[in-house]
């Protein structure tokens, strides 16, 4: 009995040994792993679709608005001029789209086009991708019906290959934004940028119901 | 001190970066074939080359051009002999002559994409080349024959 109580310390001893050994390794493990692994990415935040027809149509009555004023719909043209001014007649020189929306010869966009605005009245307004769509995918608004317009911008194979979150995104688009930045002179669409993409995402994320028109 | 490359020399430009191109080709660096004509890019008087490119040198800052090739109608060819300058000649284009350097400088871009254009391929290139005096059917004439001199030239190679 008392052989064993004296030997019961040396075996407490050896299992506190093992124990400290073991949570040093466990921590060595988790150290490691945590060198080792990439850091989470950050989740995107899911898309979630509400349908809500009356709500996406009178939220796509405010991006039609905004499409359809001289900002937007001056490099969205039927033909294969841009438009030009806050009436949106056609481009004086009558530069041609080209096969990239660039344009052609010594008529490219950035020939006059610089990557920012040139100061003065009746300038060239500027940004770095100065482009009209390209041939094999227009993406004309000029003429289009709210109804017409809704269906062809959520139409993949019309829209530039945009999935729903590729259209979200576009709302921030370099040359989308140029929009609310036109140069001297030139009117400014119909809300501000923020209420336009409050607007564009209600309407997409309600169901992006086009207008019985 | 800004670097640009105009006619294969290099320059060092003391500058605005803000400078129009324009006034650097002339007034700095002395070459006065370049023209100014509206500087709101609206004529094409000022036309040169941007690495190939048409640019209106009016409204291109030369911070744009900093470290890029600029080729100006002095620097298009060795001896006057590029098949537009040719051309021009043969067909007595200019009456004036102010455009003509701006005119050229368009046709030579269209003449080095497209080696046997159209009146409709004409038209589209140089639409942004204005000429009070009227010589647009000259112009016209004129790029048929240098793109002629221009295939027999790649022909004979």
């Amino acid at each position: 009995m008392k052989k064993q109580l004296k030997n019961k310390p040396r075996y407490t001893s050896v299992a506190k040994a093992f124990a400290v050994v073991g949570v040093l390794l466990s921590a060595i493990a988790i150290m490691a792993f945590g060198l080792n692994s990439e850091p989470e990415k950050t989740k995107a935040t899911p898309i979630v679709i509400r349908k809500d027809s009356v709500a996406s149509v009178k939220a796509f009555k405010q991006v039609y608005s905004v499409l359809m004023s001289a900002r937007c719909m001056n490099c969205h043209p039927s033909g294969n001029v841009p438009l030009q001014g806050d009436d949106s007649h056609l481009h004086t020189m009558s530069p041609q789209r080209g096969v990239d929306g660039k344009g052609v010869y010594a008529m490219k966009c950035a020939n006059c086009h610089q990557a920012t605005n040139t100061p003065g009245l009746h300038t060239p307004p500027g940004n770095p991708n100065w482009h009209l769509p390209p041939a094999d995918m227009k993406m004309i608004f000029q003429g289009r019906s709210p109804r017409q317009l809704a269906k062809q911008i959520i139409d993949p194979k019309q829209n530039g290959h945009k999935d729903m979150k590729k259209l979200i995104a576009h709302a921030d688009d370099g040359l989308v934004l140029s929009g609310w930045n036109p140069g001297e002179g030139r009117t400014l669409p119909p809300m501000s940028h923020a209420a336009f993409k409050k607007a564009w995402i209600t309407w997409l994320t309600t169901g992006a119901y086009a207008p019985k028109k | 001190m800004i670097n640009i490359n105009v006619n294969g020399t290099a320059h060092q430009i003391e500058a605005d970066p803000n400078t129009p191109l324009l006034w650097v080709i002339r007034d700095i660096i002395g070459l006065t074939g370049t023209k100014f004509g509206c500087g709101v890019a609206q004529c094409g008087a000022c036309v040169v080359h941007l690495n190939g490119e048409a640019v209106r040198s009016c409204v291109t800052k030369v911070s744009r051009a900093e470290g890029q090739n600029i080729v100006t109608i002095e620097g298009l060819s060795a001896n006057n002999n590029h098949p537009a300058q040719l051309a021009w000649n043969q067909e007595q284009v200019p009456q004036c002559g102010y455009c003509h350097s701006g005119q050229i400088m368009s046709a030579a871009v269209l003449l080095r994409e497209n080696n046997n254009p159209s009146d409709a391929d004409i038209d589209a290139a140089m639409a942004g080349n204005i000429c009070r005096c009227g010589t647009y059917q000259r112009i016209r004439k004129a790029i048929h024959t240098a793109a002629e001199l221009q295939r027999k030239e790649s022909a004979s190679k």
